[in-house]
């Protein structure tokens, strides 16, 4: 190979690394803000929906701690006080005229006080809470199991999606109401509650009051606090962002297992 | 596992060859096989955005903790941050083990063209170049499958075609020659003729390390942060003390790898950068003369 062969293949060389360089830097960004490179992007969260229950099936259960293990403190996250005069005034009678709200594809719709709640079968664990942030905390949760509650109702044919609306507005002009929505795999999950009691005391409004749910093998977003109403669907394409929350409105992932 | 008394099958060291021996004797050899050039560049592209994606999910918490929760009542192992100072103006911080380091304009807070940002991370250095976590979640989690599944395609290949064996695994003799080959090494003094077509002993065991000990490390803690694999054996990520520490092993096993790339790319470069490029890209490296050192 002549020496004039090999300066050329280098300044080729040297090119495509250079080349590549700026590629990445500039290129990165805007590659993701394309439409068709959104899409490829989301597919590592289809894989990890699909491939995370091969390993810890349906059923497998949420790690659970001892009271030694309880943080001293139970960070409170997003919102500490819905800014919405209606749930403030259910706030100010101690929740006595709260009724959940239980209705879309069941066969007998509802509404449960906080008192009928507390009469349904329950649960009591100790979890830690996974913020999509990377923080975690270890709490003690009593509530009704959300299967009791949807087995009480009944699902009717088509049922696939239960979704959770929420009395905190996201927005400060109070629109945007925060929601989650879970797979049915998830909602009649063992460790799944309706969760009236933190810590043995009554769930505190910064935690959520008076229901939160708890659904221990996802991130923190999609235990909704202040739940309000619980409408089973079987897409939930047409509500708000169309995409199953408020999170997952702004680009965050449906599944929160990983 | 491996037997050391049998060496691997390499024709035997030719001895020196004559100051005047034609070209030949530093011909092109064929010194890396398709597949392992495939993963290795695969790899590459996937670290890359492992650890600049990883660097912009930091972002969202940057304090690093051990044992099982945030929130314990002990403080943070590991944090960065900005701060007012009592004198006045504004600092970053880096705090480790409860010392605190003035790190302004490394570790959070940087000088840009509109100001200060208080980011931990200059934004070159993450992916995307701003604090957006559900996107840089997209590009981890995607590209973490593609790793591990790259990974596991090599592990494969290199078991099956007994790549591991032939050219990873140190032999009896390597093992010997490990003083002398660090005085090389700190001499920056690199073998050519026959020695210059299998790994050193050094590489080997560098190379083993990375590919046995830290990269399955770092999966198996980015794994002990999801909280759905955390219920695959409930309780598993205790192991190493709980899921914060899980977080904090993941971020120092990263760094470890950045480590790794850094060293592993001044060799590189002081190896003869074009030449052991091309060997990586065509396979054909170009092996120096007995006598040479650079």
């Amino acid at each position: 190979m002549s020496d004039a062969i090999r300066s050329r293949r280098r300044r080729a060389l040297r090119r495509l690394a250079a080349g590549a360089g700026a590629l990445w830097l500039a290129g990165c960004d805007r590659l993701a803000s394309t439409q068709w490179f959104g899409k490829v992007l989301e597919q590592g969260e289809r894989v990890s929906s699909s491939i995370s229950p091969l390993f810890a099936g349906r059923r497998a259960l949420a790690q659970e701690f001892t009271p030694a293990d309880l943080s001293p403190q139970f960070r409170s996250n997003g919102t500490s006080l819905p800014n919405s005069p209606a749930y403030q005034a259910l706030a100010a009678h101690g929740f006595a005229d709260y009724a959940l709200v239980v209705d879309g594809l069941v066969e007998r719709p509802g509404r449960y006080s906080l008192a009928e709640l507390k009469a349904l079968p329950l649960r009591t664990q100790i979890t830690r809470h996974d913020c999509v942030e990377g923080w975690s905390a270890i709490g003690k949760w009593k509530g009704a199991r959300l299967s009791a509650v949807l087995g009480a109702a009944g699902l009717k044919p088509g049922a696939r999606y239960v979704v959770f609306h929420c009395a905190d507005p996201m927005e400060d002009d109070g629109s945007s109401p925060y929601y989650e929505s879970l797979d049915l795999d998830d909602a009649l999950h063992e460790q799944t509650i309706l969760a009236y009691e933190l810590n043995d005391q009554p769930l505190p409004v910064k935690n959520g009051a008076p229901i939160r749910l708890r659904v221990e093998r996802q991130l923190g977003y999609k235990h909704a606090k202040y739940v309000m109403r619980i409408e089973v669907v079987e897409s939930f394409a047409a509500l708000h962002g169309g995409k199953g929350g408020y999170w997952e409105d702004q680009g965050y992932q449906w599944y929160a297992g990983i | 596992m491996s037997d050391t008394a049998t060496d691997p099958p390499h024709p035997p060291p030719v001895p020196p060859a004559p100051l005047a021996a034609p070209r030949a004797a530093s011909g092109l050899y064929y010194r890396h096989r398709l597949p392992v050039r495939i993963m290795h560049w695969i790899n590459v592209v996937a670290l890359t955005v492992l650890f600049m994606s990883g660097l912009n999910i930091f972002e969202a918490h940057p304090s690093l903790y051990w044992g099982k929760s945030s929130y314990s009542g002990r403080a943070p192992v590991f944090e960065i941050g900005s701060r007012e100072r009592d004198e006045g103006g504004t600092i970053g911080y880096t705090r480790v083990l409860g010392h605190e380091f003035d790190t302004t304009g490394v570790l959070g807070l940087h000088r840009t063209a509109e100001g200060t940002t208080a980011e931990a991370f200059p934004g070159w250095l993450t992916l995307p170049g701003s604090r957006w976590l559900s996107l840089a979640r997209s590009w981890h989690f995607l590209f973490a499958w593609i790793f591990v599944v790259n990974g596991l395609c090599f592990v494969i290949y290199a078991l099956v075609s007994r790549h591991l064996a032939r050219d990873l695994l140190p032999t009896r003799r390597d093992l010997r020659g490990i003083g002398a080959s660090i005085v090389e090494h700190l001499k920056f003094k690199h073998p050519g003729g026959e020695a210059a077509k299998h790994y050193n002993v050094l590489q080997k065991l560098a190379y083993l390390t990375v590919i046995f000990v830290l990269l399955p490390l770092v999966i198996l803690m980015g794994m002990g942060m999801s909280p759905r694999l955390d219920a695959v054996f409930a309780g598993w990520v205790d192991l190493v003390g709980g899921r914060q520490s899980a977080r904090t092993l993941h971020f120092v096993a990263a760094w470890l790898i950045v480590g790794f790339v850094a060293i592993h790319v001044f060799e590189v470069i002081v190896t003869g950068l074009w030449n052991n490029l091309r060997s990586m890209i065509t396979g054909r490296y170009r092996v120096p003369p007995e006598n040479a050192h650079e």
